[in-house]
């Protein structure tokens, strides 16, 4: 994209539009990054400060009794763990539920592939709803248990269009045909050729899945009713929006957290688990634009 | 016979394939779809999921005719319909403006700043907005109430009037970013003699902008446009589900959080079941109308 350089910016109608793309840029990344610098501060400040509103720019008599506090929360390591196991699991079998699912459907010598795409495509524009879904995995007897978490979103029709488009499109045909010519079959092709080629999709699907899984709030809330299957979502509703902080609940310091404390625990309790999807990111923002760019291709 | 034999043996391995995939579906979005005869039925725990009898329309007319019904549709309507009013063109906007930037340091900070809301989870965004927003010691709220654009009387969590501006607003901060990346690669496939061209005509920016930018971004914003209305009411359930609270009942019940609580938290299966098919069959009938007003003016569309 360079496209720009010998703009005439003597003339002042573009100097004044230069001006607002500035102004525009800035204050959007102002509105959108203060109430996160917010949160930072606030969970390192002394909370009575920051109930006052003495805390807006940076942090005020510096503590870190937030943390500690929850090193010592046993509902939130549980919830640690369960939402690992559900991040870490659920995303291998979506990705191997979705990748070789996209290959058979990109492969353009495969007749039934477009009935088989409005099997798939049909779900993301009609369903049976909250109940019936409930009733079905009722009936199935997986309502609690670990397995329903891990399971229930194995392949999603979007991501699936995104697989099957970039395979089509950025594989060379030729390999396969020098692939078969040399006797190959289709799960050696797979594995050989267009895994190792697809490493853009496959970081960006990975993405897709696993921040889905960490932030998945809804099927536990629907599927689970069992403490000790809580993803780390759960938790975080219990003790920010249930005000459970000052509950002794199953864990906790004896008597929950103290009057003033109790605030800075919510302020850390959302660092500490928002931080380590945020941490994934850097890693893979390179491939975003081209990832979203292929599912667009056909939407 | 031969035929079909000769089929399966070029084409087994792609249909083994695709087998997961396709058993998930089957299991978890087609046996729902067929479960959806619970709406017409009299459900008892006796004869299971689908063995009760035939009842017809009794749980629509039931729905139809309850306080609940317009409330509920009013309140998804207007929740959806400001959503994507003020949500749709949000991204848009944003895109014009980082494909304008001309330092390439700045646009990638802008870029990397603006899609960390994406990661963040409804329980943590609601978590902030209930911080940010507390009366008294919400930083926000006294800035907004610092410069008069909230009167200083309100408790802007805890009233119905500001729950739709702050649904809306929130839910523009936290997707704007992300929503944006479409547009700004589409942006980056114009054609760059375009903007030669341009220049030779003596366009300046703000005119190359809507002459070239916008128009290269048309056909992307209407297949966005249509998949947006065909799920305009599925409104996010977690995030209504999670600002609820008693004040802004009144206005924030909307379909999908009353499915929950009459078909979930009360057990009552089959009413709970009509209410979340009406709400379907709405979706589906608008997706198909926008989609084809969508053809019959742009050309574009997704069928």
């Amino acid at each position: 994209m360079q496209k720009s350089d010998t703009y005439n910016f003597s003339k002042w109608p573009d100097r004044i539009f230069a001006a607002a793309v500035i102004i525009i840029s800035v204050l959007v990344v102002i509105i959108i990054a203060y109430p996160i610098y917010f949160v930072v501060i606030a969970s390192i400040s002394n909370s009575n400060l920051v109930n006052q509103g003495a805390v807006t720019f940076w942090p005020k008599d510096i503590r870190f009794y937030g943390y500690e506090q929850i090193l010592h929360d046993s509902r939130i390591w549980t919830g640690y763990a369960n939402t690992i196991l559900y991040v870490v699991a659920g995303t291998l079998l979506n990705m191997a539920v979705t990748m070789p699912a996209a290959y058979a459907l990109s492969r353009k010598d495969f007749k039934a592939r477009n009935i088989v795409m409005f099997y798939f495509v049909f779900t993301m524009f009609f369903s049976g709803g909250l109940v019936p879904t409930y009733m079905t995995v009722s009936s199935l007897h997986l309502v609690s248990t670990k397995t329903i978490l891990i399971i229930f979103v194995a392949v999603n029709t979007y991501n699936l269009i995104i697989a099957r488009t970039f395979i089509a499109n950025s594989i060379p045909n030729d390999l396969y045909e020098a692939a078969i010519l040399d006797g190959c079959s289709h799960f050696k092709y797979f594995f050989s050729v267009v895994m190792p080629l697809s490493k853009a999709v496959i970081s960006v699907l990975t993405l897709y899945y696993a921040v889905f899984h960490w932030n998945d709030y809804f099927n536990a809330l629907i599927f689970n009713s069992k403490d000790e299957n809580a993803p780390l979502q759960i938790v975080l509703r219990q003790i920010l929006l249930l005000n459970q902080a000052f509950a002794s609940g199953n864990g906790g310091v004896q008597g929950g957290y103290g009057q003033s404390s109790a605030d800075q625990v919510k302020y850390a309790v959302l660092i500490v688990s928002t931080l380590p999807i945020l941490c994934v990111y850097p890693f893979v923002q390179k491939h975003f634009e081209k990832g979203v760019m292929i599912g667009a291709v056909k939407g | 016979m031969a035929k079909i034999k000769k089929y399966f043996s070029k084409t087994w391995q792609l249909w083994l394939m695709l087998l997961p995939a396709m058993i998930y579906i089957f299991i978890f979005c087609y046996i729902p779809m067929y479960g959806v005869q619970l709406a017409f039925k009299e459900y008892s725990y006796a004869k299971g999921f689908l063995g009760g009898d035939w009842v017809g329309l009794k749980y629509f007319k039931q729905y139809f005719e309850s306080n609940m019904f317009w409330p509920t549709l009013k309140n998804t309507f207007v929740i959806a319909v400001t959503g994507i009013i003020v949500g749709f063109p949000a991204p848009i906007i944003l895109a014009l403006v980082i494909n304008q930037i001309r330092n390439k340091r700045w646009r990638k900070f802008v870029q990397t700043i603006v899609y960390i809301p994406y990661f963040i989870s409804v329980v943590v965004l609601v978590s902030m907005i209930n911080i940010l927003f507390a009366n008294g010691s919400g930083v926000i709220a006294n800035f907004l109430k610092a410069l008069h654009l909230v009167d200083s009387s309100v408790n802007i969590i805890g009233s119905a009037s500001t729950f739709l501006p702050l649904y809306v607003l929130t839910g523009v901060w936290q997707s704007m970013g992300w929503n944006s990346i479409i547009f700004i690669a589409a942006l980056s496939s114009v054609d760059t003699q375009l903007y030669d061209a341009c220049k030779v005509d003596g366009a300046n920016r703000w005119q190359t902008m809507i002459h070239i930018d916008l128009p290269a971004l048309v056909p992307t914003i209407m297949i966005l446009f249509i998949l947006n209305m065909g799920g305009i009411l599925n409104v996010g359930f977690d995030k209504i589900f999670l600002m609820q609270n008693s004040t802004n009942l009144g206005i924030s019940q909307v379909i999908s959080t009353y499915v929950y609580d009459v078909g979930v938290k009360s057990s009552q299966f089959s009413f709970g079941t009509a209410v979340g098919l009406f709400n379907t069959v709405i979706n589906f009938i608008c997706l198909i109308v926008t989609n084809w007003v969508s053809k019959r003016t742009t050309g574009s569309g997704l069928m």
